[in-house]
This record gives C-alpha cells, structure tokens and sequence, in this order.
C-alpha cells in the first residue's frame, strides 16, 4: 500500500479522534452507576433520560481524571473550560444535545511518543475535552431498540495532529494511548467494549508539501487492527481516485468489519451544524493551579520514562524494558522483586517469562519477595533454574510467601544435587546402566553427553545440576573411568 | 381598581393562614377545602386550573393537622393552600405535569422525581390544591397560548390576566388561593402580577433550585411566588431558597430574613425612578408611581431620576436568547421516550415532525424555529452572539446603576390587561408587554410587582422594584414601603 502512494509520489496524512470513557463510579453528569453492560435501561435517571426539568451536576472524579490524562499527555490545563451543548436529533441522545466542550476546551497542546514501525515517533496531542456519552441504538429488522445504560458517561475526547504517515503508525500510537490511560488510571481502554473509539480523517498530498489535501472521516473501526485495515484501505481508495485524475470527495465514511469496506455515510456538505452554545444549566469549569499541581504530583511515573530507567540504572535492554513496562502492576512486580535482592536481569526474565505467563493462566499469586527468595536460592545452587520454575508454580497456586521457598524445595524434592561425589555415583550408576551407549560415548559420540546428563536427571528426579553432571561427565571419561 | 368586594373579604393572607394553622385557631382541613370550594366555582369561567389535587390536598391537610402544637409551629406555612404553575414537576401519583402543552397532556413523573422548590414549600406546610394552567412551554404574555384553552382575568373576564403564569395570577387574584407558584422568565411571573392587581416576585437568577421545573430558557427561567401582599412574598420565599446539590447553578447564598426586610422602612435607601419608563405609560398610572415614589421620599428614602438600561435593544436580545435557549431545551420532546408521539409514522423525521408538529403550539413552534435560526453557523454571530454582547452591556448598565442606588422603580408593563384576542396574530405587539420586564432578566437581577394604579380604564397596573443580584432584602424594604398594605 504505501509502496504505492509512495510510487505516486504521494503521502498519507492521517489525524485521530479519540474517544476515552472515564472509569468513574458514576456518570458524569448524574449519579449513576457508570458500568459497563447490564440490563438495558436499568441504569438511567431523571437526568440522563433527559426527562422535563432536569439538571446536569458535574461530577468531579471526572474532572480529575481528565486532568490526570491531560497532564499525563503534556497538555496545558486551562485554568477555565467551558461546556457547550452539541445540538442534534437521534433517538439514544434524550436531550436533543450532548454536553460537551467547544471553544474553551479542558486541555490544549500535548503529545505522546510511542514505538512505531519506523522507530521511536511522537504525535502532538491538539486538545483534550470532557463530554458525556450517548446511548446505544441497536438495529433489528425493522426496529431500533435504545439503551440508555451508557447515555451520560464520562468521555475525554483526544484529538491528534495530521501527524501519522502510515496506518501502522496511527496503530502504534493507539496502542501506546491505550497503555497509557490505563497506567495513570483513568480507563481500561478496552475499544471492544467502547472504553476506547477511534475515528480517523485521512488524506493525501504530494510528499514533501505542506498543505493538506481533501479528508474523509472513518469511522466505526472497533479493533486496533480494524483501524489499521481501514486506514489501508481508504489511501488505496483515495490515491487510486486521485491517480485517476479525480479529486478525493469529502465524505464521512463507516468502515465494514465484514465488507472489509468503506461506505460513505453522508457528504461534507450535507454535515450537521450543531448550533454550539454555552450550556447555561452549568457554570465555567474552574480548574485552580493547586488542583493541578496535586493531580500533578500524584502522577506516576510513565511507561516510558519508567523503561528508560531500567535500561539506564539495571542494564536492561530496550525489548526487556519495554515488555516490563507495559502494565504498571507488571512494572512494579519487577522493580520490588529487584528491591528485594534479586539480580536485576534473573528477575526481568522471571518477570517477563513466569510471571506473566502464571498471571493469565491460573488463579493466584506470590509476592516479589518471594520470587526474590527463590532466585536467591538458584543463584546460590540450592536448587536448579529448572525445578525453580516448578517450585515457583506452586508458590503461585498456595500464594506462598518468602518463609515457604526452603520448604517447598525440600516438599517436592528438588535440592539440586551439585554434591560432587554425589554426582559421581550417579553419573557412575547411569554409565553402567547403558554400557554400549556409555562404550560409544567413550569413542567420541558427543550427543550422547545430553541423553547421559538427561537420564542422570530422570534418576535424581531433576535434581541434578545440569552443568555440574556434565563436568562430572567429562570428569569421568577423562579420568577414563567407566 | 381594586378588587371586587365579593372577592377581597374573606381572603386571609399566606401570613395569617400560616398563624391559625399553627396555633390551632383553624384547621389546615378547612383553609383547605373552602380553597377548593372556590376554585371549584371559579374553574368553568376562568379556566384557571388544569389540574385540581382535591384528595391529596385534603390528605395533606389532615396529616397537617394531625401534628402536634410543636410539630405545626415549625412549619412556617402550615395549611397554606398553595396553587402551582404547571411547569413544576409534580409526583406522578397525583396527576400529570403539562406545561401546558398537548405533548406532555399525560405525562406522569416517574416515582421518586418531583420539583426541588415545590417539595420545599410542602415540606414547609404548605398544600398543594392544584396545576395552574399557563402559556405552553412560558411562551407567551397573556395566557392564550394554553393548549387547554385561555385563562381569564378574573377583574374583567374578557381580558386576558397576562402570562405565561396566567393560572397561577389569576387563581391568586380571585381569591381562590393566598399564593401561587409561577415561573418568570421575561416577566411571566411579574406581568400578570400587575394585570391582575397582585405581587409577583422574581427572584436572583441561582437563588432558588430549577430542578424538576421545566426549562423555556435556563439563563433566565425562574420561580416566583405571586401573592397579595409583599410580606407573603417574602415568607414565601425563606421557605423556597437556598442551595440545592442537584443544580449546579443554584448559588450558595443563605437564605435571609426577608420578611424583617420588608417592615424595616427606606431610611437612608437610595431609590432610582427609570423616569423614561414612567414616562411610557399612561397617565394615571403613571401619576399614581410618582405618588408612591414621593412616599417613599417622606419615609426618609433619598430619590433621584436614572436612565434605565434601554428597552428595545434589550427586548430583541432576551427574545433571540430565549428562542436559542428554548429550541434546544425543547428538542427533548421528540415523541421517542415520552410524551406525545404522532401515530403511523413510517421512518424517524416523520415521527420526529408530526409529534412535535401536532404536539407543540404555534407560538412554540415559532420560538423553535426563531432559535435554530438564531444559532445556525453562519447567523449566529450576527444573532445568538450579537444579543449575548447587548446582555453583556445591560448587565454593566445594572451594575453602573447599582452602584449609585439601591434599588431601581418603574413600571412593569407598559399597559393594563387587553381584551382576549387583541393582540392575535402579532407577536412583536406581544413581546412589547415584557419591555419593562426584560431587562432584569437579562441582569440576572431580582424585581418585584406590586398593584400601584391603573390605566385609564381602571384596570390595574404595576411599580416594579429591581435590586443588584442577590439584594432581596433591599428589594423588599422598598417594596413594603410602596405598599399601600393589603388590597
């Protein structure tokens, strides 16, 4: 795809808007439970029904959260935002508006960097706004149910510069957006379950200018990967209309998860005005400095910046870091294991490897300190990297602490035999146990060295230490004994 | 003019109705039922009432008398017969909530969900006798834009008692009840006050909640008691403000000792007279202000002439606001959750415009359409925008003025009640009665009418009293002094 509009000489431009729902308890303008799913209509109110006479409260976890995701992007709080009504007709909207922010948005001015296919990249962050959610409308034959459960939500709506050249990297920054707001909190981005929606405006130009062509909208991608595929398919679409002599239409375009298409939806002429004016049932939101420093200082430290300090303080790799860093809980399992005595790269492979694998497959869980116990005692050859792993799982499953390492190692048997003398009888017990395979070994047949540390192992019920059997190996054969 | 005999002899006040009820002297069950005894006689030839809570009002009562001396002594209106607007969301049990309007004609609240400052007053011992009828939606001046047919004005049946608080003006000037409840957006709570010879206050925009009272335009929809005396309308109003977590816009300002306020006397108070207002009206309403205002001089006020903020320009920005306002607060009523909902429409714009066309009065409509013009990208600079500067520039205006006097006097509408019908097919004539009382809205400022007169057919007429935000208490000490006592 880009090969081509690269052939053409043309370059993608694309922008996105993101929409974020807030893990408030309740909704943002009323007190409603602010969950996902439910019954349908069994979480609404006077207030987000929309129903004579009643009034929208802003609920302030939501405003924090907000301005918790603008800092954590960079952005410049405005001190004071104003709510606008959005006005249009649609049967899951019960006011007849939305309230949202126009002119004075909550934030402005921010970027995110992000990994993306071509290497580190950074995307600027335009403006950041609080808004409440609409209902769902669903289609069914020749009936539109509405369920008002999601209507009022707490949303941020992040818009991006024309910054991404690739759909690749619009991806990347998706991904980097959704690691984001669920590290500092605010949402658990999940985009099948509506935490995250992405809308994208898409365009082309001749690469190296600087004016910007005729966009379309997409939208209704509701996967990462469907961003991407529309993305694709939509330059194609827009640089085989251009390379045809046309020029590109702007329309709003709904991407088909089962077409693989995208179909205009409407025109940009025929595009809705909204009638934008200040929402009187509310008052400017008033954000004070102090507000901000404190949302501020209870900032974590960032995915990014948090790998960074890894590499730069325990050694650890870009990779590593960044596999570390990709949930905080994660993160902060690393570094407390670390804390705890362990060596850092044992306990980012631990962490890395074991742990997460435990974290999704079974019910459970240790404490850093007790993997630090652990990897203490294989550093010290108590017990083999091996058998670890399996003692480790039964850490998981009792939730056992530091005081219960030693005692599982014995429960289960697996002292690692590295008792030299010990070795050497069972490595003498083996060689005498497959004499023509222990008579070739001896003529050089060097693979055989595995099968003997292998069944050396079997006969200690994984004890041994590998690399001690195999020395004694060698040992033994060079000593010529048999 | 005042009020035909057969009328004025047997109504007691808010305040005395309050005090034998709570000492024991009547029962809350009889205030109650003559109340409604004479609305059942005034109903058929005013059409004042939509709804009428004959049971529930005498349930209330009895569970009112039923207290205790102690119990009835902290109510401050206790056995008050009470009257509201129906724009004031009542509990669906009791009836339904209309505004008016044919789409809401069956709308029941769900449980649990009742107006704020309608619950206060009932929780302060008062009791509801009954939904006033009004203009649809608040729009309108004289109470002939009801869906359920116009209201009358009880001093003289052929002419229209104001609006859009019509029901609850005219249910207060025939006596049926001591106060009613009305909502004042341009002077819908003021105007009708002065066409029917009764107070109606306007309080600070954000000194009583609007939660669960149906929004026209929010910026400047109010609620407003209309009573017969200006000590009613203080009391009423220690009982109906005061903050409220449910409206964000409903300030934080204690509630004050009103009704002290009003006995307290203009010594010292800096009165300003809107002398070109005054000079607007007819003469012998016009005569009787001056002589009012002289009063106010003898009792020790210091009066001076001021140029009030002007009118034309203040009428066309409230209206064009209003109308914005309103066509967006009002794109709810679209037929889909609630309401009326047109029948056999084939797709949703046919739904969306056959409910709302066949739900929603002309006069509604207009104001709709008014306000999706006004904001259209393209006009809403010229318009929306262009009013929301001349707003800007009455508020200085006000706060210029209130820096050198307390309180500002005129009049509230520029003439006494017209006959039914005169005013048909002319809105602009309409709007022109709100000339005097749009301006405080657009201030945001507090303003009282009280009867001061009449025209020169002897109908009443109006001294309005506006005060800097949040100044009740000044508005009142001037008012209690303007008052010749009850009528």
């Amino acid at each position: 795809m880009s090969v081509d509009t690269a052939q053409r000489g043309l370059e993608p431009v694309i922008g996105l808007e993101i929409h974020v729902r807030l893990q408030t308890r309740t909704k943002m303008f009323c007190g409603c439970t602010n969950r996902y799913g439910g019954e349908p209509n069994s979480r609404i109110c006077p207030v987000c029904l929309g129903l004579p006479g009643a009034l929208p409260v802003p609920n302030r976890e939501a405003v924090h959260m907000a301005v918790r995701a603008a800092l954590a992007l960079g952005c410049r709080v405005n001190g004071s935002s104003l709510f606008e009504r959005k006005n249009y007709f649609y049967p899951d909207l019960p006011k007849g508006y939305q309230i949202s922010q126009y002119r004075h948005p909550l934030a402005k001015g921010g970027g995110l960097d992000f990994s993306g296919p071509g290497g580190p990249a950074r995307a600027g962050i335009v403006r950041l706004h609080l808004e409440e959610d609409a209902g769902k409308s669903i289609h069914a034959g020749d009936r539109t149910l509405v369920d008002l459960n999601r209507c009022g939500t707490p949303l941020v709506e992040i818009v991006t510069g024309p910054d991404f050249r690739e759909p690749g990297a619009a991806r990347a920054f998706l991904t980097a957006l959704r690691r984001l707001v669920r590290w500092i909190g605010v949402s658990d981005g999940n985009m099948e379950e509506g935490s995250l929606r992405c809308d994208a405006n898409v365009s082309l130009r001749p690469a190296g200018s600087d004016a910007l062509g005729p966009r379309t909208e997409v939208k209704n991608m509701n996967s990462f990967k469907a961003v991407e595929e529309a993305l694709s398919a939509e330059i194609d679409r827009q640089a085989g209309v251009v390379s045809s002599g046309a020029s590109v239409e702007p329309a709003t375009m709904l991407w088909d998860e089962e077409e693989r298409s995208a179909r205009v939806m409407r025109a940009k002429e025929s595009a809705p005005d909204y009638r934008y004016f200040p929402e009187p049932d509310l008052l400017p939101l008033l954000v004070t400095a102090e507000a901000v420093r404190d949302e501020r200082s209870g900032l974590p430290e960032f995915p990014g910046e948090r790998a960074r300090r890894f590499s730069e303080v325990w050694g650890l790799d870009a990779d590593t870091a960044a596999v570390l860093t990709d949930s905080r809980p994660t993160a902060d399992y690393f570094e407390e294991t670390v804390n705890s005595g362990a060596a850092p790269e044992e306990a980012a492979s631990w962490v890395a490897g074991e742990v997460l694998r435990l974290r999704k497959g079974r019910a459970g869980g240790a404490a850093p300190g007790t993997l630090a116990r652990l990897l203490e005692r294989v550093a010290g050859e108590r017990v083999s990297r091996t058998a670890a792993k399996e003692v480790f799982g039964r850490l998981w499953e009792e939730g056992g602490g530091p005081e219960d390492v030693d005692r599982l190692i014995e429960e289960m048997g697996l002292q690692q035999l590295s008792d030299e003398d010990a070795l050497r009888e069972e490595v003498g017990g083996v060689l005498a146990r497959h004499p023509e395979e222990a008579a070739e070994w001896r003529r050089g047949r060097e693979e055989l060295t595995g099968f003997f540390i292998g069944e050396v192992m079997r006969a200690t019920g994984g004890a041994a230490d590998p690399h001690r059997t195999r020395k004694v190996l060698e040992d033994v054969r060079r000593e010529g004994r048999a | 003019m005042s009020l035909p005999a057969s009328i004025t002899r047997s109504i007691p006040t808010v305040s005395d109705i309050a005090r034998w009820v709570a000492s024991g002297t009547r029962s809350a069950e009889e205030t109650v039922r003559e109340a409604l005894d004479r609305i059942r006689s005034d109903q058929p030839h005013l059409n004042t009432f939509l709804h009428v809570n004959g049971e529930s009002a005498l349930r209330e009562a009895d569970r009112i008398d039923a207290l205790d001396a102690a119990g009835r002594e902290r109510l401050p209106l206790a056995g008050v017969p009470l009257a509201a607007k129906d724009m004031f969301v009542t509990p669906g049990r009791e009836g339904p909530t209309t505004a008016g309007s044919r789409l809401l004609e069956r709308w029941r609240a769900p449980e649990g969900y009742e107006s704020a400052v309608l619950r206060r007053l009932r929780d302060a011992g008062a009791v509801l006798v009954g939904k006033t009828n009004q203009d649809e939606f608040g729009m309108g001046s004289s109470g002939e834009h009801s869906a359920f047919g116009p209201t009358r004005n009880p001093l003289a049946t052929d002419r229209v008692p104001g609006g859009s608080s019509s029901g609850s003006a005219a249910a207060v000037a025939s006596g049926s009840v001591p106060v009613a409840l009305g909502t004042d957006t341009g002077g819908s709570v003021r105007q009708p006050a002065s066409l029917t010879g009764t107070v109606g206050l306007r309080p600070t925009w954000g000194r009583v909640s609007r939660y669960g009272m149906v929004a026209f335009a929010s910026s400047f929809d109010q609620a407003g008691p209309i009573t017969r005396t200006v000590e009613d309308a203080a009391l009423l109003l220690e009982s109906m403000a005061g903050p409220d977590r449910r409206d964000a816009t409903c300030g934080r300002q204690q509630v004050d000792r009103w009704r002290e306020a009003a006995g307290a006397g203009v010594e010292g108070l800096r009165v300003g007279v809107a002398a070109d207002w005054v000079g607007a009206i007819p003469g012998t309403a016009a005569e009787a202000l001056e002589e009012a205002v002289g009063r106010l001089e003898e009792a020790g006020a210091r009066l001076r002439e001021v140029t009030a903020p002007p009118v034309e320009d203040a009428l066309a920005a409230y209206y064009l606001i209003a109308a914005s306002e309103a066509g967006s607060n009002l794109a709810r009523y679209d037929g889909v959750r609630y309401g009326y909902r047109a029948e056999g429409c084939r797709d949703l714009d046919e739904l969306y415009g056959r409910s709302r066309g066949e739900g929603l009065g002309r006069e509604v409509r207009r104001r709709v359409l008014l306000g999706a013009f006004a904001l259209t990208e393209g006009y809403a600079d010229a318009h929306y925008q262009r009013a929301r500067r001349v707003q800007a520039g009455v508020r200085e205006a006000f706060a210029r003025l209130f820096q050198e006097v307390d309180v500002l006097i005129g009049p509230t509408s520029p003439q006494g009640a017209w006959p039914l019908g005169a005013k048909e097919g002319d809105p602009l004539a309409m709007y022109r009665s709100d000339s005097f009382t749009v301006p405080a809205s657009l201030g945001g400022i507090p303003a009282l009418s009280l009867p001061c007169g009449c025209d020169d057919e002897g109908l009443p007429m109006g001294a309005q009293v506006m005060a800097d935000r949040f100044r009740e208490d000044l508005l009142f000490r001037a008012a209690g002094a303007l008052e010749e006592g009850p009528s």
